[in-house]
């Protein structure tokens, strides 16, 4: 089944944002299986939040913010009750759209003041920024919610 | 499985084995081969002088700007050197609310480069997104093709001289992992006073073609002449201009060793390699650091080192921040790219959209390999001359140019062509297209000693006139100069006998049988002439009235 009609199913039986686990999803496996086709869920542990806080720069901020990292995760792992057995994996609602292509003509640019006007600081036309890329502090040293974890 | 693989970058018959200790190569492009050449030709078996041999691997990973007037994504233009910041879109500025669309010119680009080496090119095609984080990468992500790419499994041939001679080459092949469409991103200038990075997005956003090529070469030489004949062929194809020295070719070696039949070792990646000379000296290099490491008991980690070239060596990156983890995922806002040919072409779609392959196939120019075959075959000069033509920017068509103008054969031109024209531009660093001495100069110059009027030292004395660009042309200096050859027979009869009248001894040698002497009689005959007598008519006229 494709995502498209997962997401039908899932909207059709009004739940846009389902509790775990889906009641009354309608799905190819049976109401019973549910909780045994559940994979063991991975604990989202404090090395896996600090990693992904140094990857992608965000700050889980408090309880909050963790909670809603673990019933995102939850809601995705819906998916693996679906049974996609043959099934082309689908990476985009786009894959049947026509990938248009552009000519090759120069037709935009030019407007050096106008992009500069957001820069904080700026040397001659060019964007000002540190040496390099300034590493996060490490978890003992950030003031991070994560800490007291 | 290792050893087998290792012999194919090599060479089945004979393998360059390198051998550190044994008065092992010294990083220096060519001299360095006459050290091992003990080493050379076959694996040293491991005892005979106490070291085991090392194989070094070599892959190249190699970034062509794609020669187009816009960018990848955008509509702002591509060009070198321009105001910082003054070609850059939105979209390159990574404003949001911008979108990428696809340059059907990068597309034609990719399509070409990968029919040239051979690969088969993916109907399908798909874009990705690498995270990273760097000033000249606003996005925070590089548009990229990591899971499928434009072009796989192809293959380059390219050639080596072995002996440093030229008169024996050689022909290799390595393999062509992939070719995948990217983004390229802006330009960061360090300022170490101040403390801060600025950065140019000028070149945020230009397409690139990466050719990844496989371990199949294992030395700095190997690796030079496979990225020689790759700028070539891109330079045929105009998909891109390929210049290193503008940037528009940049090209990063993995380098590891291991021991015949042990898994490979661990490799090192080495960036900032900015000519091909310096390609070969920063592999020959580390491969030597890494076997000297290895021998003394360290390990090589796998790290990103930078080449200096000042110092001519490797050094480890500052700034790298442990294993990157990129994140790659589909890039939302591109749909997959599908290429057509003859038989999937739809009926009804705007031509304009369609790339299709087998359209572009059949309007690939003559492939620089291609090319030499037929240079040989017309004109039966030597595949090394062909090469040499090729080497140089627009010599190939000076060469045809004067061998139309002259009777000389093509292969007489070729030695006046090779052997003066080219040593004299390679002194005054000068191109082709800067030469004093222009292909109508040339080809009178050569006709006059086809004619016999002058003599082959008497032509070289008039090239160096000609070369200093007064506007004279051969005959004029040939004139001046009293160059001319003497074609008077009595005249020469007279000198002859001259000569031979006043050389007694050496007269009775020649006629008691020591013809060698006749020579020291030629010479003596030229500087009677100051040069102005042909030295095979000479010997004739001495021979015949010695035998008298």
């Amino acid at each position: 089944m494709r995502l498209l009609s997962v997401a039908r199913c899932l909207r059709s039986g009004g739940l846009l944002l389902p509790p775990v686990p889906p009641g009354r999803a309608a799905l190819s496996v049976g109401r019973h299986d549910q909780q045994q086709q559940q994979p063991p869920q991975p604990a989202v542990t404090v090395e896996v939040l600090d990693h992904l806080e140094q990857l992608a720069l965000v700050d889980f901020r408090d309880a909050e913010g963790v909670e809603r990292l673990r019933k995102a995760i939850q809601f995705a792992d819906l998916l693996h009750q679906v049974n996609t057995d043959g099934v082309e994996p689908m990476d985009s609602v786009l894959e049947d759209r026509c990938l248009y292509l552009r000519e090759d003509d120069v037709t935009e640019g030019n407007c050096t003041n106008e992009l500069l006007k957001n820069a904080r600081e700026k040397v001659e036309e060019y964007f000002v920024a540190p040496p390099g890329n300034i590493p996060l502090p490490k978890l003992e040293e950030r003031e991070t919610f994560l800490k007291g974890s | 499985m290792a050893a087998a693989v290792a012999a194919r970058g090599c060479g089945g018959v004979w393998r360059r084995v390198w051998q550190y200790g044994a008065g092992g190569p010294r990083p220096s492009s060519r001299g360095q081969w006459a050290a091992a050449s003990s080493a050379r030709g076959a694996v040293v078996p491991v005892g005979k002088s106490g070291l085991a041999p090392w194989v070094p691997v070599v892959g190249l990973e190699i970034h062509a700007q794609i020669s187009s007037n816009s960018k990848l994504f955008s509509g702002s233009q591509v060009q070198f050197a321009a105001p910082p910041n003054s070609l850059v879109s939105f979209f390159d500025a990574s404003l949001p609310g911008t979108l990428p669309v696809l340059n059907r010119r990068c597309v034609e680009a990719a399509v070409m480069t990968g029919l040239a080496l051979n690969c088969s090119i993916n109907k399908k095609s798909l874009f990705d997104r690498k995270h990273y984080f760097y000033a000249d990468l606003p996005a925070g992500y590089q548009i990229t093709q990591q899971r499928v790419p434009i072009a796989v499994n192809g293959s380059l041939s390219y050639s080596l001289c072995i002996d440093n001679k030229m008169s024996q080459m050689v022909t290799k092949t390595v393999r062509i992992k992939q070719i995948q469409l990217e983004q390229d991103s802006g330009k960061s200038l360090h300022d170490d006073t101040r403390s801060q990075t600025l950065v140019d997005l000028n070149r945020a956003g230009v397409g690139l073609m990466e050719v990844v090529m496989e371990p199949d070469m294992c030395c700095g030489e190997e690796a030079a002449a496979a990225v020689r004949e790759l700028q070539l062929i891109l330079q045929t194809l105009g998909s891109s201009q390929a210049v290193m020295a503008e940037g528009q070719l940049r090209v990063d070696a993995n380098v590891s060793v291991h021991h015949p039949g042990e898994p490979y070792g661990v490799r090192t990646e080495v960036k900032n390699i900015n000519s091909l000379r310096f390609l070969a000296k920063a592999v020959d290099y580390e491969i030597q650091r890494q076997i000297k490491e290895l021998e003394n008991g360290g390990t090589i980690l796998n790290e990103t080192r930078a080449f200096d070239s000042k110092l001519g060596c490797t050094v480890p990156m500052r700034d790298k921040e442990g294993k990157q983890d990129y994140r790659f995922m589909p890039e939302p806002n591109l749909p997959p790219l599908i290429l057509y040919d003859a038989k999937s072409l739809p009926a009804n779609m705007n031509h304009q959209q369609v790339v299709n392959i087998d359209w572009i196939h059949k309007r690939l120019p003559d492939l620089p390999s291609v090319t030499r075959a037929k240079l040989v075959e017309r004109y039966g000069i030597l595949p090394e001359h062909s090469f040499a033509l090729l080497n140089e920017d627009g010599l190939t068509e000076f060469f045809e140019n004067v061998v139309k103008q002259t009777q000389m054969k093509p292969k007489k031109v070729i030695g006046w062509i090779l052997n003066v024209l080219l040593s004299y531009l390679k002194q005054h660093s000068l191109t082709v297209k800067e030469s004093p001495v222009s292909s109508v100069l040339m080809a009178d110059l050569l006709n006059l000693l086809e004619k016999k009027e002058i003599s082959s030292t008497a032509a070289k004395q008039v090239f160096a006139e000609l070369w200093k660009g007064e506007g004279k042309t051969p005959l004029e200096i040939v004139k001046e100069k009293k160059l001319e050859l003497i074609q008077d027979q009595k005249e020469l009869e007279q000198i002859c006998q001259a000569v031979i009248d006043g050389q007694e001894n050496e007269v009775m040698a020649i006629k008691a049988g020591n013809l060698k002497v006749l020579n020291k009689l030629i010479g003596l005959v030229q500087r009677e002439t100051q040069g102005r007598s042909n030295p095979v008519l000479v010997k004739q006229l001495l021979e015949k009235k010695l035998s008298e």
